[in-house]
């Protein structure tokens, strides 16, 4: 062989492993997205803890490469680096150390001082099984609907553990759709809580919470887990460390227990977990009509979600007496994204009356939302799985 | 201090050994045949009689030094030998045992025989030889190359259904080593898309579900607050030499109002305005540096032997 022809041979072997060669309009189409995302964060300060990495994730799991060349790149490549990231996503033990960071996090003491509000964390829930029947009817099985209609738990975490157990080929594409919907709850809650109030609901003054003993405090993670995980046993992962975290912080004698469940292990796994499941969406994996369908039925359930608490919390204030009825604006904040729906009751709330915080009155229907979207993963993972 | 380490070594042993045995009960005997004429082969090319086990628990289980006999007199008449990575059965796996009394040949080779035209009784013991973890007789009238084998995998029948039944290759499949209940969909998942087309049933009872677990909890914490607020009370009675009847209710205001307040919209503010853009003004300016240790010939030069 000349030595010309060992050269041109070589260089066309590594141009075919390039990106610009094996690159299709998919991948650009991804890469779009994936930009998108991070300019939405950036600029936008859409859930930047969430976007950012799930765009770059996006970025580098749709960079163009021979996937027959075996190099042992791409997430879905057995051995691969990021398949080994993918693991905690895939077998799903990334969601309940968030569980635990959240847990560990959370101050339920609005949720202990007025108990009646778990009701409405409840009631949002309805969203998810709304989808479920929508899903249903689009032609989707009973296990593939029930892991897209976890999307309107509005809860990441939750929707990954359970689409990785259910439907494991659609997780990429719940998981982005559960993702963006979070980060987009500022833009989609406040019309529909003005369609479902009156103004004279919208200027509700609720009582101020009552103290809650540290003793209380303490009771509510070991009496939670017991009495919704002996309901539920299949929540057991999310539940269990979702309480475990929330005792570490109120225990009190495990301060540093809970400062790293809550700072330092937290953000680890937010990063990788934002990462994979942002690599996850390759071009050839993610763009199909069938993930259309996923963010549609999404968008839906979020949408139910929403409405069924805010609607709850009418139904709810006809049976209460006056001077303890509900402001309806809280009952977004039954969907379990903490805290951002408890921020926009509190937003919408001061913008009808600047002086009626609604913030912490919201944060228990929002913590509640975190429970009662597990307990209903838990549900349909007893169900379906 | 010393006994307390005592009790919690001695508690975490119990448990230990708990869950292990907890684990064995898993064991099934799942398939038998007795005379096996034209069936599977062993290693050595050799066809005998074998017992499959199953291990129906959803944990991988270690059985070696547990004991399959087929004489109640002699519970311990084939031990399962130690050292053999192969005695690990993963979750819900078989492992397959000949009958063929050739122990030399090998761990999953027993010392005994079964035989043909006869009842014959296996059980498996635990490691003590003693607790039976599960028994067999197969009966005398099975044919050659047919198996005697459970119906679904380490389950007994439900509601009257039998648990055991006779596999002849035609009729039904002999799966040595295999399930005996070929699965190809998920049973659940089939039953709701057959009964519960439109997902009504599954909205119904899910939302009870929901609504019951979070509703229980959310009246233990309102009797706990209201046990609470009584033994407060009893207490501040207490202090202020009152009784308890005669002390007024908790007052709370009607709305929030307070420092608590002026923290949170504080905090608000912060969170909304601090990442906003700014005009930033860089000036350079040439900083000029007569010495760097980059160019210094301190460092560039090896230094002379002293002498």
């Amino acid at each position: 062989m000349e030595f010309s022809d060992f050269l041109q041979s070589n260089l066309q072997q590594f141009w075919e492993l390039t990106g610009f060669y094996n690159a299709t309009w998919q991948h650009f189409v991804m890469l779009g997205v994936g930009l998108f995302f991070i300019w939405l964060a950036i600029k936008k300060d859409f859930e930047p803890m969430l976007l950012v990495p799930i765009g770059f994730g996006m970025l580098i799991g749709n960079i163009p490469f021979n996937t027959e060349a075996g190099l042992e790149i791409g997430i879905y490549e057995e051995g691969s680096v990021l398949n080994i990231l993918y693991n905690g996503v895939s077998a799903g033990w990334y969601p309940p150390l968030i569980f635990l960071g959240i847990g560990a996090m959370t101050d339920f003491s609005s949720l202990i001082a007025n108990p009646k509000l778990m009701l409405i964390g409840a009631a949002a829930q309805f969203g998810i099984f709304g989808a479920y029947m929508v899903a249903l009817l689009l032609g989707f099985e009973p296990d593939q609907a029930g892991a897209i209609a976890i999307i309107g738990g509005a809860d990441g975490p939750t929707a990954i553990f359970l689409s990785s157990k259910l439907a494991p080929n659609l997780m990429g594409a719940i998981a982005v759709s559960a993702y963006s919907y979070m980060a987009l709850v500022p833009v989609i809650q406040p019309p529909l809580m003005r369609l479902f109030t009156t103004k004279n609901e919208r200027l509700i003054k609720m009582r101020p919470a009552r103290a809650v003993s540290q003793n209380e405090k303490i009771i509510f993670p070991i009496l939670g887990l017991l009495l919704t995980c002996f309901v539920v046993p299949s929540g057991i992962p999310l539940l269990g460390m979702l309480f475990f975290g929330n005792l570490l912080r109120e225990c009190g004698v495990c301060n540093r227990l809970a400062k790293t469940a809550s700072n330092a292990l937290t953000d680890i796994v937010t990063i990788l977990l934002g990462m994979t499941v942002g690599a996850s969406t390759q071009a050839s994996e993610f763009l199909t009509a069938e993930t259309i369908g996923i963010f549609a039925l999404g968008f839906m359930a979020f949408i139910i979600a929403s409405s069924s608490g805010v609607l709850f919390v009418k139904l709810f204030n006809l049976f209460l007496p006056s001077s303890k009825k509900i402001n309806p604006l809280i009952g977004n904040a039954g969907v379990s994204a903490v805290p951002m729906s408890a921020r926009i009751s509190n937003n919408l709330g001061l913008k009808y009356d600047p002086s009626n915080y609604l913030l912490m009155h919201a944060m228990g229907p929002n913590v509640a939302g975190v429970i009662g979207s597990a307990v209903a993963a838990g549900v349909l993972l007893g169900f379906l799985a | 201090m010393k006994k307390k380490l005592t009790l919690l070594l001695v508690a975490v042993v119990a448990c230990v050994s708990i869950a292990s045995a907890q684990g064995r009960r898993g064991l099934r005997i799942n398939e038998v045949m007795v005379q096996n004429d034209s069936n599977y082969v062993d290693d050595y090319g050799n066809r005998s009689a074998w017992v499959e086990l199953f291990n129906s628990t959803f944990a991988p289980l270690e059985i070696s030094s547990v004991y399959i006999t087929n004489d109640k007199s002699n519970p311990k008449k084939y031990p399962v030998p130690l050292g053999d990575v192969n005695t690990e059965v993963p979750a819900r796996q078989h492992v397959l045992f000949w009958a063929d009394n050739a122990p030399t040949k090998g761990t999953f080779h027993m010392s005994f025989t079964l035989t043909p035209g006869e009842d014959n009784w296996i059980g498996v013991y635990d490691a003590d030889g003693r607790t039976l973890i599960d028994e067999i007789v197969v009966p005398g009238s099975l044919l050659p190359n047919q198996s005697y084998a459970r119906v679904a995998d380490g389950e007994d029948g439900k509601d009257g259904a039998p648990t055991w039944e006779v596999r002849d290759n035609v009729t039904k499949p002999i799966t040595p080593s295999s399930n005996n209940h070929i699965r190809s969909t998920n049973s659940k998942v089939d039953t709701f898309a057959e009964q519960d087309e439109n997902g009504f049933a599954m909205t119904i009872m899910a939302m009870g579900i929901v609504f019951s677990a979070l509703l229980m909890l959310s009246v233990c914490f309102y009797i706990i607050s209201k046990i609470g607020a009584k033994m407060l009370r009893s207490n501040k009675a207490k202090s202020h030499g009152t009784t308890l009847k005669e002390m007024p209710k908790e007052e709370r205001p009607l709305h929030d109002t307070g420092e608590e307040i002026a923290a949170i919209v504080m905090a608000l503010h912060e969170h909304l305005n601090t990442h906003d853009s700014e005009n930033t003004i860089l000036t350079i300016n040439k900083v000029k540096r007569a010495y760097s240790p980059w160019s210094s010939k301190i460092y560039g030069l090896r230094e002379l032997p002293r002498r």
